[in-house]
């Protein structure tokens, strides 16, 4: 077992995907709540193998893409600041904010770096004591257990000179969001299986139950998607309102409680904005008051930013799963990976990226 | 690691700006040590060594395999709901073996 290959085996995709076809007699809209998967869909082309039954809407489960415009300004004046390391997961360097992005402020001579894992961002705090050390701590809740790990791990070494600029969002507030919206389509949702590995599974029976929504928990390889799909299908086809876990080697309903009450002690819940979205209410973490002296907004200045969004991009209606990305007119055309003008074009996991990426510039036929 | 297309290797042999914070990916632990007050491991990525931290992990041992997330051990994978998975597909292919091609299609 090496968990991998047994996972990206042709035979067994097709197995699910007949086993799909078998199962399904109406049609049913799916959403993948997950950019990793939405990539992975389109990469392995998952979404024109499945019965024409099946649709897929790529849900905003892409950190990258809903971050805020204002916290990526705020990102770029800190980053500019004298004196400052900002520290960034890579794939938020080339995320435009208002007029520039973090590439740019590094070749301007500010000192922007890549790192794999937060503490990477505290071992550069310990070797420069000098120099204020910021880490943008973004992402859904996969990424939280590391972040708050950082902010511990800096006050157990009482250092004085690492923060954090937090704008962390939840996966449970968001799917509210979507099946209150008057538009929504949504009749089954894949979960995200790592944000459920951290989480658990318990905050979604109450959900599913209230919107009459079933949901499965769903893995990130080609067999782990197909099974996800299945299972949701499974359930619509039946009429259950349940959370199906074919995900199980990675994830039980209680999730990592260590995680989860270390989340607890740094982190409280909070309003966020999400870009294209607007506030979602609850549907974020920020540091509680106790930690105020790792909180970067907190430590540096930036004031009220102002930003603004290109009128012509969408990509507040794709994250909702109200548009597919060639719906959109800038589409390939003024908005591409490498002048993109919202964020879904941006991220590799952003679903028009995605799309350009693997030439889905021509609506499939039904 | 042969011809493995770029989105199959870790995130620390991918371009600066393509890592990721969203793919967490399963390595094998193969070593287990202390770090300033923090638990850590060597894990494998098909051949490709990184540090990780076991904190929110504190029961996996050496050998057993871990989801790994920006540099930590989120999730303990489960060999034994691994193999039932598998299993259950498996039978879902035999059935279609012993009953042909045309099984199923009566439902549509």
């Amino acid at each position: 077992m090496k968990y991998v290959s047994e996972y990206r085996d042709a035979a067994r995709v097709k197995a699910t995907i007949d086993e799909i076809r078998r199962t399904v007699t109406r049609p049913w809209t799916l959403m993948e709540i997950c950019g990793g998967q939405t990539h992975a869909i389109v990469r392995h082309g998952i979404d024109q193998l499945l019965p024409p039954e099946i649709e897929l809407v790529h849900g905003p489960g892409c950190p990258v893409c809903v971050t805020p415009l204002e916290l990526i300004d705020k990102a770029l004046a800190i980053a500019s600041g004298p004196g400052v390391i900002f520290c960034s997961y890579g794939d938020m360097l080339r995320v435009p904010g208002s007029n520039r992005d973090l590439f740019s402020v590094r070749a301007q001579g500010g000192d922007v770096r890549v790192v794999y894992s937060p503490l990477d961002a505290v071992e550069l705090a310990v070797q420069n004591p000098g120099k204020q050390v910021v880490f943008f701590a973004i992402g859904f809740e996969t990424t939280a257990p590391p972040n708050v790990m950082s902010v511990l791990h800096a006050q157990r070494l009482g250092l004085a000179n690492y923060s954090i600029l937090v704008s962390h969002v939840r996966v449970p507030p968001a799917i509210q969001a979507i099946l209150s919206s008057p538009q929504n389509r949504v009749q089954g949702f894949l979960l995200a299986g790592h944000v459920c590995a951290v989480m658990g599974y318990w905050e979604y029976p109450p959900l599913a139950q209230q919107f009459r929504v079933p949901m499965a928990v769903t893995g990130f390889e080609p067999l782990d998607i197909v099974q996800g799909i299945l299972a949701t299908v499974r359930l619509l086809e039946a009429g259950k309102i349940e959370i199906a876990n074919p995900y199980s080697r990675a994830v039980t309903f209680d999730g990592n409680r260590p995680a989860q009450t270390t989340i607890e002690r740094v982190f409280m819940e909070c309003d966020r904005k999400w870009r294209g979205i607007g506030t979602i209410p609850m549907s974020g973490w920020c540091l509680r008051p106790e930690f105020d002296a790792f909180n970067a907004e907190k430590r540096f200045a930036v004031g009220a930013i102002q930003a603004e969004e290109s009128p012509l991009c969408i990509a507040g209606q794709i994250l909702q799963g109200l548009k597919k990305p060639h719906d959109c007119p800038a589409f390939g055309k003024q908005c591409l990976p490498e002048n993109p003008l919202g964020a879904t074009m941006v991220s590799s996991e952003g679903a028009c990226a995605a799309y350009y990426r693997y030439g889905r510039s021509i609506r499939q036929p039904a | 690691m042969t011809a493995a297309s770029r989105w199959d290797r870790p995130p620390a042999l991918r371009r600066e700006c393509e890592v990721e914070m969203c793919l967490g990916i399963p390595g094998k632990i193969v070593d287990i040590y202390e770090k300033s007050d923090l638990r850590m491991a060597k894990v494998d990525f098909g051949g490709v060594f990184r540090e990780a931290c076991l904190d929110y992990v504190p029961e996996a041992k050496v050998g057993e395999y871990c989801i790994i997330h920006v540099g930590f051990a989120i999730s303990l994978l489960s060999e034994k709901e691994a193999r039932e998975t598998l299993d259950l597909l498996q039978q879902i292919s035999d059935i279609e073996e012993e009953l042909g091609p045309g099984f199923g299609t009566a439902a549509t």
